[in-house]
């Protein structure tokens, strides 16, 4: 029982670091996007 | 075939996997191919090192699509029978070879290596890239294929986001000129753009190589909890059955979506082939000077990628709810009024024409992200990944069809930049006309004649079900 709540953390684990892996650099390529897309309304 | 450690068998999840591990090894190889959307900011750079016109510049990333296309279409049998690791692998080594030999190219002045290096190999490792997860995420999401393939496709979208502010910052760092990366009139020396060239090669490669490793394919028989395979069959135009990829392309449905493809791609590339100059040329005060700054123009198309990229996430979702053939009514039907809007009133007012121009781009993903999923609902997932890659063909026909179109109508006018609303009317006219096509195409789709399904009953929904 203990077995498989240890394989279930350790997939929750891997799910957590493999999003953060892909949403990190997609989360700064919306960023600096959004302050490129800024300029639309202010430059 | 393929080396032991590469091979599908060797793949198959065991008890426990989680299928949500999918979209993201997919999501490590679509944002790093999805850099192909972000030449544009070492175009001038280029131009200037090997001193030649940006037309020679350009044809880089036409090899590039057309590369795609071709790689995508005859790879596509490949890919689906020695899986998704064996594809992302070979997908890794072509896309980073590519960056390394275009890298080599613009060290020693050679632009046939940067066509060789970045156009052909890289290219082909876009083709292979862009399809390996497809037939998989179809697979492990039967209950929502769109949502899967609009994430997966999303980050084509995506990749591009990523490499145009962290190219520009690269520049600067390795620049030995005094590039700056925040004044538009900078351009960085080759030097800079070689070993921009170089570290891009490394990470992707890493990058995508954690989606390889990363990647499974589901057991024979699995379906997700809960999840019945009847409500698939409930659904029109959804079949049960299994279509081969060389059925499929002679079926008239492989070449009616080809064609709604190609119009969705082709009309969707008049804007974002123009963004820049055709906001500025749009609105213009009396003395002819234009009334939106070129910061601003260049802000419009950051937004027109933000567009991009979420409409081939919300668009292919939607596309689980409310059908395949429907979304595409609304893709190019849609398309048909906005484009007739943005022809006849777009020049009002900044706001509506910015308006206009982002939901026709969200549609244009939209078209992309929701194309592998409605080719699953035709012809079953037994050869759907050959399939969709032989379809990605009309991609690389609209990617010379769209620029030819809009830039031949637009050279007759005068020079984009110096033209006004006006002169744009005859190819938003013609893009019309375009999206009309495509519109006929989607509403002729009906369900596959029996006589391609494949004989034996292998359909994956059916063995999941018993």
């Amino acid at each position: 029982m203990s077995e498989r709540s240890d394989a279930s953390a350790r997939m929750r684990l891997r799910i957590v670091g493999a999003w953060a892996l892909v949403g990190i650099p997609l989360a700064y390529g919306l960023v600096e996007t959004l302050r490129k897309a800024a300029d639309l309304f202010t430059g | 075939m393929v080396p032991s450690f590469l091979a599908r068998d060797r793949i198959v999840a065991g008890p426990g996997f989680s299928r949500w591990l999918i979209p993201p090894a997919a999501l490590c190889v679509h944002l790093c191919i999805g850099q192909a959307y972000a030449t544009s900011v070492y175009k001038t750079a280029l131009v200037e090192h090997f001193d030649t016109s940006l037309t020679a510049i350009g044809v880089i990333f036409s090899i590039a699509i057309v590369m795609l296309g071709l790689s995508a279409a005859v790879c596509g049998t490949w890919v689906d029978h020695n899986g998704p690791r064996a594809a992302m692998f070979t997908a890794a080594c072509f896309w980073s070879a590519g960056f390394l030999v275009a890298a080599l190219g613009i060290g020693t002045e050679q632009l046939w290596l940067v066509y060789l290096g970045y156009g052909v190999i890289g290219g082909i490792g876009l083709g292979i890239g862009y399809i390996s997860p497809v037939s998989t995420l179809i697979k492990w999401f039967p209950d929502r294929p769109g949502l899967a393939t609009g994430l997966a496709i999303m980050g084509f979208g995506g990749g591009a986001l990523i490499a145009s502010p962290l190219s520009s910052r690269l520049m600067q760092l390795y620049d030995q000129s005094g590039y700056d990366a925040t004044d538009p009139s900078s351009v960085a020396d080759g030097h800079a753009v070689t070993m921009l060239f170089v570290t891009l090669g490394i990470v992707y490669f890493a990058f995508m190589m954690f989606g390889a490793w990363t990647v499974r394919v589901p057991p024979e028989g699995w379906k997700p909890e809960g999840w019945d395979p009847a409500e698939v069959r409930e659904k029109r135009l959804v079949t049960t059955a299994s279509v081969s990829a060389g059925n499929a392309i002679r079926t008239p449905q492989f070449w009616l979506l080809w064609t709604v493809l190609f119009c969705n791609v082709t009309a969707g590339i008049g804007i974002l082939e123009q963004a820049a100059p055709m906001i500025q040329d749009f609105f213009r005060d009396s003395s002819g000077a234009s009334t939106v700054t070129a910061t601003a123009a260049a802000g419009f198309v950051g937004l027109l990628s933000l567009a991009n990229m979420g409409g081939r996430f919300v668009w292919s979702s939607t596309s689980d709810v409310v059908g395949r053939k429907p979304i595409y009514m609304l893709y190019l039907g849609g398309g048909i009024v906005l484009y007739l809007l943005l022809a006849t009133v777009g020049d009002t007012a900044v706001a509506l024409f910015v308006l206009l121009a982002a939901v026709i781009i969200s549609w244009y993903g939209g078209g992309f992200s929701t194309v592998p999923a409605y080719l699953r609902d035709l012809f079953g997932t037994f050869e759907v990944g050959a399939i969709h890659g032989r379809l990605l063909t009309a991609w690389s026909a609209a990617g010379i069809a769209g620029p030819l179109i809009i830039n031949g109508f637009l050279d007759a006018q005068g020079t984009p930049g110096e033209l006004t609303a006006d002169a744009y009317r005859p190819a938003l006219l013609t893009m019309v006309g375009v999206l009309v096509i495509g519109l006929v195409a989607n509403v002729l789709i009906r369900a596959v004649d029996p006589r391609f399904h494949e004989p034996a009953a292998s359909d994956d929904l059916e063995r999941s079900a018993t």
